[in-house]
């Protein structure tokens, strides 16, 4: 039975929609991926932007005898509720520090506490209506603001979300990532070159690229696990540290490293060897002093992208220990210490309502410090790529 | 003396014996050749050698000493073990000297060692592995001596409950109690995971083929890195992102059409986890259908299939392969995902089918054992490192089919850049 034209190009034309819709649906899907981005972005900057912003508010301190006991004692009662404690407990230590303080009076501004924060930025808040209407006539006065929060920046993780900050988080993650850097750069950058220039094609060196491909796939916690029982309960690497910290990210960025040395390593063209042996280069000079060079920035934007991940890695440092509650900045690599992802880690987990645009300020930081360093790699490639 | 301190001393020590080493060994080198002597290597290479000889016992020796002390647990004092290592170091130095000689080839000598230090360092990666499987292995064998593997394996009751008191030595007063059933464990980890997929496989994929076979290289160029951008963003913030802003969203839609939803539910992390998963299943699948080759595309094109039958018929099924291999690592990835599910999920190990309720992993466990004041020794912690030992072994065996289905493809298409 044969059918007529009509037939034919009804199905044809059939056909063709069918196949503009797969490119529509798969245009969609693309689609839904960057709003899903977008959606996130947006969502993190608008949880996190008003934590770069803490309420003051301006108050008559008077340092009379009462306030070396109390601090709360050298403010008006009523004002004291809305001044975070931080504040308050630091009174007696300056009269202890300075006594010719003591008897005078002076007006500052100071760091109000979370719940006025709150207030002002229009979230929940668990002031009462009297202090509410205080707060609304300060604020008609001019005597409560919403002023940029060094505090953010200056000061370690507390108890007290107005007062709590990132800086010993982000020293923690800069004295980790040193120690990761210095042991994952250059073992990996070894066994990378090991394996494409020295190595003979045989069992053993197949076994350790599978072995690299499967460690890059192997969970993060797994790693965390290894850090455990046998960086610290074998080791004795002291718990919580930078350096078991360190130790334990080092190992789970070495095939990151090592992956991209070794593309890096293949990309520099044969014939820059044969000309190094040609001239009476050994092996090793070859390697040093030609391929090496060449190969640096394929090497460089491979580590930048190795720490970045490894920055923002969580999972094996809870295991090992690295999310204690640390105020003071470390200046060690032996004492305990967090850093960022755990403290965002440590305050999503507060009850405190307040400790939710912190966690979403930290994280803008940590964000901010990722693009940073991933950006750096790709201008770095593209400025030193050379194509052979 | 502080062992810092020691170690300071030591090093500094090396470190000053190591230049001795150099220039006495270049000057040496620089006599014989001003003398006129033919010499088979550089002043420097011997240098260099001279430096090696001296430091290269003496490190080797401290290292033995530091693993035999903590291995066999030998009661060799350190300041003994490295004034030892010095008196190595300054035999070292002697020989070194001696052998700066006009017959002896000091830069093969060094490359020989250069090639032990890059097989070393090669090792490494062998030893993580190895440290990875014997550090869970012991443990969780310690662990089924308390409890059965079989009742790890198919019990439906996780409660590990009272078992510190076990391990306190006071085993009668509810240690019975205690049960370790991983199926819930497991039952909510792969719950989880297939909705992670729902959302990856269907968005990745289609979005891997929009970019390898429709979009304009402009689009292209510009979509895949920031599709990369998903998987750059740490977990710890999809974790807040789902604990803060999705759960309440699935709650609210999951009430909307009046069914029930926790706060902690799985449909949350699940989706979230994948979201971040897309890349990993866009990036290689585009890969893979890019490296299909274009005659595949010609001939169905020359027989008049349309652009939508050539890549339903021709250029997936071509490229299946790849994107099952793309998939499984996907998998693997989302069963071995943690602060997602710590920060999103629940705590309640949970046997169920609605993924609106509340659920645990086995990831989140193995945190819960770990982060407590738990004693080492107990059961519960213990159990941390049975879940791992599973979770290990899973993930290993789709890393390598994975491996596998990919090596498959590169084969039949001999493409070589995946």
């Amino acid at each position: 039975m044969s059918q007529t034209f009509d037939e034919i190009s009804s199905q044809l034309r059939k056909r063709h929609r069918r196949s503009a819709r797969l490119k529509w649906i798969s245009m969609g899907a693309l689609g839904l991926a960057g709003l899903f981005l977008l959606w996130f972005f947006s969502d993190m900057l608008g949880k996190g932007l008003p934590a770069f912003q803490q309420a003051q508010i301006q108050v008559e301190v008077d340092y009379n005898e009462d306030a070396s006991r109390m601090g709360r004692a050298a403010l008006d009662p009523d004002l004291s509720r809305l001044v975070s404690r931080t504040f308050e407990r630091m009174i007696p230590v300056q009269i202890r520090e300075n006594p010719e303080l003591l008897g005078t009076s002076e007006t500052r501004w100071v760091l109000a506490n979370a719940q006025v924060d709150q207030y002002l930025k229009g979230h929940r808040h668990k002031l009462n209506e009297q202090q509410v209407v205080l707060v609304d006539e300060l604020l008609a006065e001019g005597r409560v603001e919403l002023k940029f929060n060094t505090n953010f920046f200056t000061t370690g993780d507390s108890k007290m979300a107005e007062a709590s900050g990132i800086l010993s988080a982000a020293v923690g993650t800069v004295m980790t990532m040193l120690v990761t850097l210095a042991i994952a750069f250059p073992i990996g950058v070894m066994t990378a070159v090991y394996l494409e220039e020295f190595a003979p094609d045989n069992r053993f060196t197949q076994l350790i690229e599978i072995n690299i491909n499967n460690l890059a796939a192997i969970p993060s916690i797994l790693f965390g696990l290894l850090g455990l029982a046998i960086f610290i309960n074998f080791f004795g690497v002291p718990r919580s540290s930078p350096l078991v910290g360190g130790m334990t990210l080092a190992l789970m960025t070495l095939p990151v490293i090592i992956i991209a040395t070794r593309t890096a390593l293949r990309s520099v063209p044969d014939s820059i060897r044969h000309a190094a042996f040609g001239v009476g280069c050994s092996r090793w000079q070859m390697v040093r002093d030609h391929v090496l060079p060449l190969a640096m920035p394929g090497i460089m934007t491979g580590s930048i992208i190795g720490l970045a991940q490894a920055m923002g890695e969580t999972a094996p440092l809870i295991i090992v220990g690295m999310v204690a509650f640390i105020p003071d900045v470390g200046a060690s690599f032996t004492e305990a210490a967090t850093v960022l992802p755990a403290q965002i880690f440590t305050w999503a987990g507060e009850p405190e309502k307040a400790f939710v645009e912190k966690t979403a300020g930290g994280i803008l930081v940590l964000l901010t410090i990722l693009i940073f360093l991933n950006a750096t790699a790709v201008i770095l490639r593209k400025k030193f790529e050379r194509r052979w | 003396m502080q062992t810092d301190q020691l170690l300071t001393l030591f090093s500094g020590v090396l470190l000053l014996l190591g230049l001795i080493a150099f220039f006495l060994g270049r000057a040496k080198a620089a006599r014989v050749r001003a003398s006129g002597t033919a010499m088979y290597a550089q002043p420097d290479q011997y240098a260099w050698f001279a430096v090696l000889a001296t430091a290269g016992p003496a490190i080797v020796v401290s290292a033995v000493g530091a693993f035999v002390l903590l291995l066999l647990g030998a009661e060799i004092p350190t300041p003994y073990l490295l004034a030892g290592s010095l008196v190595m170091a300054a035999v070292g130095l002697m020989v070194g000297m001696r052998q700066v000689r006009p017959d002896f080839h000091a830069r093969q000598a060094i490359e020989r060692v250069i090639r032990w230090v890059l097989v070393t360092a090669a090792m490494i990666s062998i030893l993580t592995t190895f440290g990875i499987l014997v550090s869970i292995v012991f443990e969780a064998l310690r662990f089924f001596k308390m409890h059965s593997f079989w009742d790890f394996i198919t019990g439906t009751v996780w409660n590990p409950g009272a078992s510190f008191l076990a391990a306190a030595g006071r085993a009668e007063e509810g240690a019975t109690g205690a049960q370790f059933g991983s199926v819930p464990l497991f039952a909510g980890t792969f719950m989880i995971t297939a909705i992670a997929m729902l959302v990856a496989i269907p968005v990745g994929l289609l979005s891997a083929i929009y970019m390898a076979e429709f979009a304009p290289s402009r689009v292209r160029t510009l979509a895949k890195p920031t599709l990369e951008v998903l998987a750059g963003i740490p977990t710890v913030v999809y974790g807040f992102f789902a604990a803060i802003t999705v759960a309440p969203l699935i709650v609210d839609i999951a009430g909307f059409f009046g069914v029930d939803a926790a706060y902690n539910n799985a449909v949350a992390p699940g989706v979230v986890m994948g979201i971040m998963i897309i890349p990993f299943i866009s990036s290689l699948s585009d890969d893979v259908i890019n490296s299909v080759p274009d005659s595949m595309r010609q001939g169905s094109l020359a027989l008049g299939m349309t652009k939508g039958e050539t890549i339903r018929d021709v250029v997936i099924p071509a490229a299946l392969p790849g994107i099952i291999s793309a998939s499984l690592l996907a998998v693997s990835r989302a069963l071995g995902e943690t602060m997602i599910v710590v920060m999103a999920a629940g705590m309640r190990p949970n046997l169920t089918a609605n993924p609106f309720e509340d659920m645990t992993t086995v990831t989140v466990r193995i945190v819960a054992a770990l982060t407590g004041d738990l004693e080492f020794e107990s059961a519960e912690t213990l159990s941390a490192f049975a879940l791992g030992l599973v979770l290990f072994a899973v993930t290993l065996s789709l890393n390598l089919v994975s491996v596998l289905m990919i090596r498959r493809f590169r084969e039949k298409y001999r493409v070589n850049n995946l």
